[in-house]
């Protein structure tokens, strides 16, 4: 969805994403890791399992909810991204599927 | 920045807590550390920001950064959450500046992946150096939408369309306005210039839309609107929105700091004096968070409030207050010139502002305008009591981005100004913290 621009060459780290290990900019939020990676939808919701994705990317919607290492609910785009880290997409109510 | 350096130099003490990693808020995002080659494509206002932090970095002051303030009361104790830990700090003097956040623009569809605001795209270009893939789709009114599109021309990305909200009516209305804003003729040369780019790249450029609907599945597929009174349809995998900008008012708020609504730029604004200093004595508000005037107008507004808690504190006295600060108003009253002009331009219609009743009011808690007209029409008193019975403004981002679309429900429905309706109170935490960081705290 979002490519780095041109005459960019930053150095990647690498993290796993969904169980999956994949190179990305270093220094960057992990809400703009979602949208590098085109990780859609980022998130459904707790109530309705509606897809969502990073709205304001400022830290103020709360739309970028992921699991990072571990701890569930962490505002992605206040989060940068380390080499190694473990992020999980919050795709199902917890204890079973998304109603 | 400019608060905080304004008060160093009267030999204040100084802390600053910075939500962000580094400083320059929104306006300024990692100007001193950006990704980017050549930062100079996002325009000469940005990199005017270069300097400001290059003064602020070399300050001395206690600088802490990616630190949350989670509450701020009267008696000037703030709970800061840094590193992990709770902390708690009493200031004898506050200056918050927390700036301003962009004018929810509901419609439906607006929630679904590939919706974004155009700050959101400002920020991932500005912070991560990304671009869009495909030339996306701008959506609202005003000159955040039109510098994005031309910093997306400018970096080759392209616009696909600009999708115009703003109604045939401004034209006239901001007209009698322009006599006073030609002292900032060259901000609106800037703007002028901005338009003429866009026009020259050949840009659809779709007026007087209404009738806004994003459709889609898991993600956004396309766009229907009207244009004066033609239905239209774009195919398109991302859309941004902008409709304006308003205070963050949510920590004053919360602080007890009195607001007041402003109607010519359609928002609520703390009630300060001219130095900003808010109904809550040592608690100033300063930058846009004050009221919406621009960045030039921000940084000025701060120096104001810094040397007045210069003065608070003893330090300077009335008369050498005054006259330090007489140029900074003189400079505030030529950058805000232009400000009635813009509002009138670039005001808010009221069908944007009155979301058709299938439309998510509340992302957090998913309760549409339907449920929230309802709520009127059974006589509920206002937002809070609506908050009360149906959850609004009760899920994670506390009201931030369904508040305004509330108001101005109930103000539609009881043909009221939304000054009259009132809006939704704010308690902390202002930001989440856990059980974890509070059990690891220190005092101060």
């Amino acid at each position: 969805m979002f490519r780095l621009i041109d005459n960019t060459d930053p150095e990647l780290v690498e993290i796993e994403f969904d169980g999956t290990t994949v190179a990305v900019p270093a220094g960057i939020s992990l809400a703009a890791v979602i949208f590098y990676l085109d990780a859609m939808p980022a998130r459904k919701t707790i109530l309705s399992g509606s897809p969502r994705a990073p709205f304001c990317m400022m830290g103020a919607c709360f739309e970028c909810l992921l699991e990072i290492d571990g701890i569930e609910n962490q505002r992605a785009c206040q989060v940068e991204v380390k080499a190694g880290m473990k992020v999980t997409r919050q795709l199902t109510v917890s204890g079973g599927e998304a109603t | 920045m400019a608060a905080a350096q304004a008060a160093l130099q009267q030999g204040v003490k100084v802390a600053l807590f910075d939500e962000q990693s580094n400083p320059g808020g929104q306006i300024y995002r990692n100007v001193d550390s950006s990704p980017l080659a050549e930062v100079s494509l996002l325009g000469h206002d940005y990199v005017f920001g270069q300097q400001q932090v290059l003064a602020f970095r070399h300050s001395r002051l206690d600088y802490f950064a990616g630190a949350s303030v989670w509450y701020l009361d009267k008696s000037g104790s703030l709970g800061v959450i840094y590193q992990g830990r709770h902390q708690e700090v009493k200031a004898a003097q506050i200056i918050i500046a927390s700036g301003a956040q962009e004018r929810p623009m509901p419609f439906p569809g607006w929630h679904k992946p590939g919706v974004m605001t155009a700050g959101a795209g400002q920020i991932l270009l500005k912070s991560a150096a990304l671009v869009p893939r495909q030339a996306p789709v701008l959506v609202g009114s005003g000159p955040l939408l039109l510098l994005l599109a031309w910093q997306y021309l400018r970096t080759g990305v392209g616009v696909q369309a600009i999708v115009d909200t703003t109604p045939k009516v401004n034209r006239w209305r901001a007209l009698r306005h322009l006599p006073p804003a030609l002292a900032a003729s060259d901000t609106l040369f800037k703007g002028l210039q901005l338009v003429m780019a866009i026009k020259r790249a050949r840009v659809p450029w779709y007026r007087q839309a209404t009738d806004l609907r994003a459709e889609g599945g898991e993600r956004v597929e396309g766009l229907k609107f009207k244009s004066k009174g033609t239905a239209h349809q774009l195919d398109t995998g991302l859309v941004m929105l902008h409709q304006g900008v308003m205070p963050a008012l949510h920590m004053a708020a919360a602080a007890g700091c009195e607001t007041q609504w402003n109607g010519p730029q359609q928002c609520w604004q703390p009630r300060l004096d001219k130095w900003g200093e808010s109904s809550q004595p040592g608690i100033f508000i300063a930058g846009d968070g004050a009221g919406i005037g621009g960045a030039r107008a921000a940084a000025l507004s701060g120096r104001l409030a810094g040397l007045r808690v210069a003065h608070r504190l003893g330090l300077i006295e009335q008369a050498q207050c005054d006259r330090l600060a007489r140029p900074h108003f003189n400079a505030r009253q030529r950058h805000l010139a232009i400000r009635p002009f813009l509002d009138a331009f670039y005001r808010v219609g009221m069908n944007a502002l009155n979301p058709v009743d299938e439309t998510l009011v509340c992302r957090c808690e998913e309760v549409t305008a339907t449920e929230i007209r309802a709520l009127v029409s059974l006589g509920c008193s206002g937002p809070n009591q609506a908050k009360a019975f149906v959850r609004c403004g009760m899920g994670p981002c506390q009201g931030r981005f369904c508040a305004s679309t509330v108001e101005n429900i109930f103000a539609g429905q009881r043909a009221v100004s939304v000054g009259e309706i009132g809006r939704f109170s704010a308690r902390p935490p202002l930001k989440p913290v856990t059980l974890g960081q509070l059990a690891t705290s220190e005092g101060e």
